[in-house]
């Protein structure tokens, strides 16, 4: 089981590392034990692929989504809705924050340090690791934006999520070879790996080798169907 | 890199670049571009290259002038908007017969337009890229895989012919994520740049790199010099992917992302009984004129699929010499056409719904 913290997760990494679908996914599992659940949408940096996709999926779900009413137009505006706020105010909501890749990307987080420094043990703040993404395939590398990210947003991380894959093309061994990898991370970073999601039905061929394995449904630009 | 790596289409040109000996970007941050810049600052510093940020489009062109005239592979890349800027440079590399890579990730105008995918430019790379007679060679990927294979064949082809490349992706490519390998370039016998102005040595005279020519006369004939290297590249480098094509009574005309859309449209078409398939420009300039030719002598009718009001369509009617009729099927300002909508376009190109 996930140890899922009483209030918020903030997801913060590389970007292109899989925050966004992992966003949505925590979500659908908050919902399952929490009557109010919100994925807020703090990306100031990516044009295209944003949370605002699962608008629909959220939606039936239940959950709130709080993103920037310019996300997906054509207006260039690292805007966020003031509504951000209420995932760090509001006690009675859990939340999944979607926060911009890489350290310009963790700008936007550092307006809400404070906020977050006073939630304690309810907020964590979670890497999301791909080990094959070209950028941070070693842990030294991965290590150096993991800094970058919390010198930007002022808010330090309190675990890793290995979500290594190869799009389409994952199989068990693109997650099983990225184990010594992402356990050197932890080492080099002092923080424990909180779990390894994988795509649905990959989970089955990793069950036994893999411990808190947490399953992925893919979400994809459907009216594209590229 | 040749175990696969996960990337984005922007990532997937910038790394290629590098693979392919290029230590020279100047650019300048534009959606939905910008990775492409993003990725060499963060890379050029560890290989030992260059990654300047310019003032401008304007002056990051002119960059890879002055780095090109030096004899390196250099490059830029932009959206739309930034590549009208760089039209005045585009013009003078030219005039000066330099190689050099330029990448345009296309979103939608005219104008500031938007930041959404679009293939608006299609003019503009093949006709308008500047002033003069002249033409840029123009590569269209439509995949990350190719964004990678084509950013090597734009050197290779560039250093081979001394002309300016463009790489004409759009926004979906640039900023989708796909698994990729990332192989060395092979080989090539490419010519050597002893025309580069690098220093004399006190041994020979000194080369010039320059488009102003005094005399009438011997403007003229560096133009008329320059067609025919262009004919040579016409009948050498056409390029194009045929996706059942051979029994094709309906033709699917793409390029880029739209050929991936218009694949799911022909599929589904062949399980209502019409005969279509695609032809794929992978080089828009030169236009694969001889397959389309080809095609026309067998095919009942063409669509285009294009985001875009219509442009290549242009290009495949002079290729088919209006022998058939060519229709469009089209969505702009950054939206993308569904396959069901191209579905719609073939079966009236068939004659009207079964």
């Amino acid at each position: 089981m996930v140890p899922f913290p009483r209030r918020l997760i903030i997801l913060a990494g590389h970007y292109g590392s899989g925050k966004t679908n992992l966003a949505v996914q925590l979500a659908l599992t908050l919902r399952e034990t929490h009557d109010r659940v919100a994925v807020a949408d703090l990306d100031i940096v990516n044009p295209y692929y944003r949370t605002k996709d699962a608008a629909a999926r959220l939606q039936s779900a239940g959950i709130r989504l709080i993103a920037s009413p310019f996300a997906g137009s054509n207006l260039d505006a690292p805007a966020m809705t003031s509504e951000t706020g209420q995932i760090f105010d509001d006690p009675g909501l859990a939340a999944v924050a979607d926060v911009g890749g890489d350290d310009r990307g963790a700008l936007a987080l550092g307006r809400y340090a404070a906020k977050i420094a006073a939630l304690g043990a309810d907020a964590q703040m979670w890497f999301v690791f791909n080990q094959r993404r070209p950028l941070s395939a070693t842990p030294e590398d991965a290590l150096a934006i993991l800094r970058e990210v919390e010198a930007a947003g002022h808010v330090p991380f309190t675990g890793l999520i290995n979500n290594t894959n190869l799009g389409p093309d994952t199989a068990p061994d693109t997650v099983l070879s990225s184990l010594p990898v992402i356990a050197e991370l932890s080492r080099l970073s002092g923080l424990p790996i909180i779990m390894t999601s994988v795509r649905r039905d990959l989970c089955p061929a990793l069950t036994g080798q893999i411990d808190d394995l947490f399953p992925l449904d893919i979400l994809q630009k459907a009216e594209w169907r590229l | 890199m040749s175990e696969k790596v996960l990337m984005k289409g922007n990532e997937a040109i910038a790394e290629a670049a590098i693979r392919a000996g290029c230590r020279h970007f100047f650019g300048y941050p534009i959606t939905p571009q910008t990775e492409v810049a993003a990725y060499m600052a963060r890379r050029m510093p560890k290989v030992d290259g260059l990654y300047l940020q310019a003032e401008s489009e304007i002056a990051a062109i002119n960059m890879v002038l002055g780095a090109s005239a030096a004899g390196v592979r250099a490059m830029t890349s932009s959206s739309s908007p930034g590549i009208a800027l760089k039209s005045e440079g585009l013009s003078y590399l030219a005039g000066c017969d330099l190689p050099a890579l330029v990448v345009n990730v296309q979103r939608g105008g005219p104008g500031l337009g938007g930041i959404q995918p679009s293939q608006s430019d299609y003019f503009q790379a093949t006709r308008g890229a500047g002033h003069g007679d002249f033409h840029l060679l123009v590569l269209a990927p439509n995949s990350i895989q190719e964004m990678v294979d084509l950013t090597y064949l734009a050197f290779e082809l560039a250093d081979r012919y001394r002309v300016t490349a463009m790489l004409l992706a759009d926004g979906i490519l640039g900023q989708m994520m796909e698994p990729v390998s990332l192989p060395d370039p092979a080989a090539a016998d490419l010519p050597p740049k002893d025309w580069a102005v690098t220093g004399t040595g006190g041994k020979r005279l000194h080369n010039i790199v320059n488009s102003l020519y005094l005399k009438p006369e011997d403007l003229e004939a560096t133009n008329l010099a320059r067609y025919e290297k262009y004919a040579v590249i016409q009948r050498r480098e056409a390029r194009h992917e045929a996706f059942l094509l051979d029994d094709a009574d309906i033709v699917v005309a793409a390029y880029g992302a739209s050929a991936r859309i218009a694949k799911n449209a022909i599929l589904a078409a062949r399980a209502e009984g019409i005969r279509a398939g695609l032809l794929r420009p992978v080089t828009l300039w030169p236009f694969p004129k001889a397959a389309f030719a080809q095609a026309a002598k067998t095919a009942r009718a063409f669509v285009t699929v294009e985001m875009s009001m219509g442009q290549m369509i242009e290009d495949v009617e002079l290729s088919v010499r209006c022998a058939k009729p060519v229709t469009l099927c089209s969505r702009v300002g950054g939206m993308v056409p569904a396959p069901e909508q191209i579905l719609e376009s073939i079966r009236q190109a068939a004659g009207g719904a079964k």
